[in-house]
């Protein structure tokens, strides 16, 4: 048996990542790689937060020194911060991705709104329909996307590879067994799966890694004097014109910033002075509360996360 | 000997007077663990307990689990465990848990993954899929009913899919007054058990999943008597499971060819090391090459080692496509037709014998025809003759196939000596299966992949056979190959 070699590493301006995010990156990789081989049309999900920019920056590693051998797709409610539609579009064109980007045109004619028509409807027509829609229109068959098991108690069971049917549906007593590192690509016309190449990723790894690695956010995870309201004990901000405060609702305007982000009008905001990555690190592990806290959708009722995913949310 | 897991890494275009990384990294990579136990053993109290003293149940979670529960909590004020746990509704409406749920906490020095795996239904196979990536196994037994039928099994399971550490926590220890004798009996119990197994790295802790008694916390005032470590102690200094006692291995996932003059072989390191100028051998083809380059996102590298997502350059063209293995010239995994292995059924379509699955190793996956041999009965522990493997069985079959497979021992390499078996007709994975070895058939031919059988003679009957008029007959399609082991 040959002993271990000394690692030398030329040409990296940063230190070497620690042995625990090393693992989590080469487990990532190495599912990229796997689903890129073994589907005929592969997707990334792109949500333009911080897992999304994981997710992309492992991708590019994972197929380096070629590009990756896919289309991004953003699902866009039309209700995103503009902070991060810029950013989308600025990381699209300086790493030449494929990007593509869809918005329910039913959605457009009818004119929702997360505020006149509940954040339950909106988010099944702007997220879960468009979603299906636009992985139909692609036929695509994989879909690469950044949900963590940690995040949420119906994904701790959830598969590496999670398994749908034709019509997108999530059935918790039906997925395959995973052993080992081998995943069961095998599937018939129709059928899709979801790899999650984050599955074993927590909060504070993610947060770590961007830093390790140097990886760009919307500037919105950092705190700033920004505009808000405090409605149904959730900080939201005043984001565009679209905003109008309700009766007895005063803007007030302090050090804020987001844990996830995603539709302005349903994503809260938290008080904070982090205003750079190591102050948000320390930070998140003092935090007390998790962060799917300021997402209004997982509160509407418990297990309602399992629902939306046994529909095709992702 | 195997090579540790984590090697010394240094950078040369380091610049000292860069910036030293803020938040100080873990310096192992997360220990993976599996739980087993029986109904009310108290498992999910002790994951909660884990969960919860070292902090990663949040508030708001904490919130739920109250909003959730009917009524249902402890004496000591804590959120009833069990909810946190499981996971979904349908799981909640009928009180149990269904599959294996994947747990994350971390302490300063190391970070978790836990596989929390049911007590009873389908126990076999959730602890099947759990163990696979298990380093080590928590085994709960209840204070006061000690060792059951159950623990057997689950040590028996753990043990199979190569689990080599057990932690026996003896739970519930207060409802025992703390009796320090009784506890031992359990342990020596245990012990004998797991050393049947093959298993000597045991150790065994009272605790107190409930008050958190040897969980995070040591116990001392509750029990002096008792000076080892917490679970979480145990835990922390765990080690990896090694296992890749082999040379060189890395199985082809895709190759790249972004351009015209670069082709590399992309895959995950799943055993020993290499670095340039390393010769190894691209199998089934048998080409050999010397390695020249080994490419990452951000560097050069020098070396890689077990576990390393790479990109491999060789310094001739060689024709390598996915499903290929590149391994040490000098330390080769095993190739040929026939092979024995053991099985987990895990869907409720039996294994059926002659019948062909698809068969995923690594990267590759080819047609195998399976024909079990043996069932593990797990009461008495005790192999006995079997044509078919039901759902939850634990089994031996012979496995035949068309083009040559490459494997190792499962014993000597988990990556390289693991794979699942894909029902043709529903695509499902129908069973786990570990590599036993190479395997002669009954009537002495081992196909070798190629158009010529191999006729393996023990080395002392060799001049006879050559002699032979079935020899002779046969000159054009044998090879003729000596037993040594005889
Ligand atoms: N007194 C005491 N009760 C415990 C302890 N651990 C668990 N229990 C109780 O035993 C019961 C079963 O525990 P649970 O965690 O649901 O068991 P599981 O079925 O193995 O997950 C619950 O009522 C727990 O509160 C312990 O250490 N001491």
């Amino acid at each position: 048996m040959t002993s271990t070699p000394h690692i030398v590493e030329h040409g990296r301006g940063r230190p070497p990542l620690d042995p625990h995010l090393k693992a989590l990156e080469n487990e990532a990789i190495h599912i990229f790689r796997e689903v890129a081989a073994e589907f005929e049309r592969p997707v990334m999900l792109y949500s333009i937060g911080k897992d999304s920019s994981v997710l992309l920056h492992l991708a590019r590693k994972a197929f380096h020194p070629g590009k990756i051998p896919f289309p991004l797709l953003h699902v866009d409610t039309t209700w995103k911060f503009a902070e991060m539609i810029e950013f989308r579009d600025r990381i699209a064109q300086e790493y030449d991705l494929d990007l593509h980007v869809h918005t329910n045109p039913r959605g457009r004619e009818e004119n929702i709104t997360p505020f006149t028509h509940g954040s339950a409807r909106y988010t099944d027509i702007m997220k879960t329909e468009a979603l299906r829609q636009a992985l139909d229109a692609g036929k695509y068959d994989a879909a690469f996307g950044g949900a963590r098991r940690d995040e949420e108690a119906s994904r701790a069971k959830e598969r590496i590879y999670s398994f749908r049917t034709p019509d997108h549906r999530w059935d918790p007593r039906n997925q395959r067994p995973e052993l080992w590192s081998i995943y069961n690509g095998m599937i018939r016309p129709g059928e899709s799966v979801r790899a999650f190449p984050l599955s074993n990723w927590t909060e504070v790894d993610i947060w770590r890694y961007i830093e390790a690695e140097e990886i760009p956010l919307v500037p919105l995870y950092y705190a700033a004097k920004r505009k808000f309201v405090e409605r149904d004990g959730m900080l939201m901000m005043a984001e565009d014109e679209r905003f109008e405060p309700l009766p007895g609702e005063t803007i007030q305007e302090d050090f804020i910033r987001f844990r996830t982000l995603g539709c302005w009008p349903l994503t809260g905001a938290i008080r904070s002075r982090a205003s750079n990555l190591t102050e948000v690190i320390d930070e998140l592990e003092i935090a007390t509360v998790s962060e799917r806290q300021g997402r209004a959708i997982d509160r509407d009722q418990s297990g309602s996360m399992e629902k939306k995913k046994r529909e095709g949310y992702f | 000997m195997t090579a540790p897991s984590t090697p010394a890494v240094s950078l040369v275009n380091f610049e000292d007077d860069a910036p030293a990384p803020q938040h100080a990294g873990k310096d192992s990579r997360p220990l993976r663990f599996i739980t087993c136990g029986s109904v009310d053993d108290g498992k999910s109290t002790l994951i909660g307990r884990l969960l919860w003293d070292t902090k990663a149940v949040k508030e708001d979670q904490a919130a739920a689990l109250s909003r959730d529960s009917t009524g249902k909590q402890n004496d000591l004020g804590l959120p009833d465990f069990a909810l946190l746990l499981d996971g979904l509704q349908a799981e909640r409406e009928q009180g149990i848990t269904i599959d294996v749920a994947y747990r994350y906490f971390s302490t300063d020095k190391r970070a978790f993954i836990v596989a929390d795996t049911p007590g009873h239904v389908q126990y076999t196979r959730n602890m099947a899929t759990g163990a696979s990536t298990a380093d080590l196994a928590v085994l709960l037994v209840d204070a006061r009913t000690g060792l059951l039928e159950q623990t057997r099994r689950h040590a028996t399971i753990a043990a199979l899919m190569g689990i080599r550490q057990f932690v026996l926590a003896v739970n519930k220890i207060d409802l025992t007054d703390y009796d320090e004798a009784g506890y031992h009996k359990i342990a020596r119990d245990f012990r004998e058990l797991a050393l049947t197994l093959g298993v000597n790295n045991v150790v065994s802790i009272p605790v107190s999943a409930l008050k958190g008694e040897n969980i995070v916390l040591s116990a001392k005032a509750s029990m002096p008597w008792y000076d080892g470590p917490t679970l979480v102690e145990v835990l922390e200094r765990a080690t990896q499971r090694g296992g890749q006692s082999t040379g060189f291995r890395l199985s082809v996932q895709r190759v790249s060819r972004p351009g015209e003059g670069f082709r590399g072989y992309q895959g995950t390191v799943s055993g020993g090391s290499i670095k340039p100028g390393d010769s190894v051998v691209v199998l089934p083809s048998g080409v050999e090459a010397n390695v020249k380059q080994i490419v990452t996102f951000d560097l050069i590298r020098n070396a890689a080692v077990s576990g390393d997502a790479i990109t491999l350059v060789l310094d001739r063209p060689v024709d390598i496509a996915r499903g290929d293995m590149i391994v040490a010239l000098d330390q080769r995994p095993q190739t040929g037709t026939a092979f024995s292995a053991r099985l987990v059924a895990l869907s409720p379509d039996a294994i059926e014998p002659g019948k062909r699955y698809w068969l995923k190793a690594g990267s590759r996956r080819q047609r195998v025809t399976v024909t079990p041999t043996q069932n593990l009965d797990l009461n008495s522990g005790k192999w006995q003759p079997a044509t078919t493997l039901p759902l939850n069985a634990i089994g031996t079959a012979d496995l035949d196939f068309d083009e040559a497979a490459i494997f190792d021992a499962y014993e000597t390499n988990r990556q390289t000596g693991a794979f699942i078996l894909i029902d043709p007709d529903t695509n499902n994975t129908v069973a786990g299966g570990m590599i036993q070895g190479r395997r002669k058939s009954s009537d002495g031919l081992a196909r070798d992949g190629a158009d010529k059988v191999t006729v393996t003679i023990p080395a002392h009957l060799l001049e006879a056979f050559r002699a032979s008029d079935f020899a002779r007959d046969h000159a054009g399609e044998i090879r003729i190959s000596a037993d040594e082991d005889e």
